[in-house]
């Protein structure tokens, strides 16, 4: 299976990059961008067969590593191989 | 005084922090290679350097804080050894857990490269002991990710501990609370983005690094 991981910047904390994108769209001539935050996407192809043992172990990930908890959040999404 | 320089893949400052070294301690650091399990017995102070370790992947310092060896300066750091992260080092120091706060993107989104003016705020602490009072200094600075932030009850038990070390002049990277270089709650775990390593030679432009060294030196 899989698991997907959204890391990005807590609410709260200034997020530049996420500020310059949302000036460059307005510069473009998108009206109507309040606000951007910029985070990144992980991918893990895992070997597990059951999904709450696979969200266990990609939390415990997320804490360790894949995550800095001090400044940003994580959601994970675990999906069956297609 | 016995000290060692961790290198990492990336690591850039490692050799400049070793000429510091030996030119102030006069006795050259061992240099410990990251996947290494184990430090050096009878180490005065570990020198986490400034680099790119591992890319910048995934978050500067992530990787770093991981590895073996930071395992090992977890431990002794607990048992009082002396740490000091300069750069990527004090980012790793803070990835590994070692100092609270992170270092984000610098608020201009710019690489800042230049002499940076910086007041001592604690003069005290056996990183600074040795300036005697004085209180300006430049260090070089050299980052892309030096945006110091913590929240708010952090922020304030820091500065009224005196743990607060140095303070930017003309902030450069929108560090909060204009914080440049913090220490752990012992006193022996030291992080800053400036490079005093590198500011210890006339020919660096300065050398107001020189009296850091000099301060661990007398403290050990």
């Amino acid at each position: 299976m899989k698991a997907i991981i959204h890391v990005g910047l807590k609410p709260g904390v200034l997020d530049p990059q996420g500020r310059a994108i949302a000036r460059s769209l307005t510069d473009l001539g998108f009206a109507g961008v309040k606000d951007a935050r910029q985070g990144k996407v992980i991918e893990l192809d895992l070997a597990h067969d059951d999904p709450s043992a696979a969200k266990n172990d990609v939390t415990e990930m997320c804490e360790k590593l894949l995550a800095n908890t001090v400044i940003e959040s994580y959601r994970i999404d675990i999906k069956d191989d297609e | 005084m016995k000290t060692a320089v961790i290198v990492f893949p990336a690591s850039n400052c490692d050799r400049d922090a070793a000429v510091a070294l030996e030119k102030i301690t006069g006795r050259a650091p061992e240099m410990v290679w990251h996947r290494e399990t184990s430090l050096p017995k009878g180490l005065d102070l570990v020198v986490i350097p400034g680099g790119f370790s591992y890319g910048d992947y995934l978050r500067s310092g992530a990787m770093a804080a991981r590895s073996p060896i930071v395992q090992d300066i977890v431990a002794e750091a607990g048992k009082g050894l002396n740490v000091a992260g300069f750069c990527n080092g004090f980012q790793i120091l803070t990835e590994a857990g070692l100092l609270p706060g992170a270092l984000m993107r610098n608020k201009s989104l710019k690489y800042v490269c230049k002499p940076q003016k910086l007041t001592i705020v604690n003069g005290n602490s056996r990183f600074t002991s040795a300036y005697q009072g004085t209180r300006d200094v430049v260090f070089p600075i050299a980052h892309h990710d030096g945006n110091y932030f913590a929240d708010d009850e952090t922020l304030n038990r820091l500065e009224k501990s005196g743990r607060v070390i140095v303070k930017y002049n003309d902030n450069p990277n929108g560090s909060a609370r204009d914080i440049a270089g913090i220490c752990n709650e012992a006193g022996n775990v030291m992080g800053m983005m400036p490079h005093p390593e590198r500011a210890i030679d006339p020919l660096h432009g300065g050398t107001d690094g020189i009296a850091l060294f000099k301060s661990i030196l007398e403290s050990v």
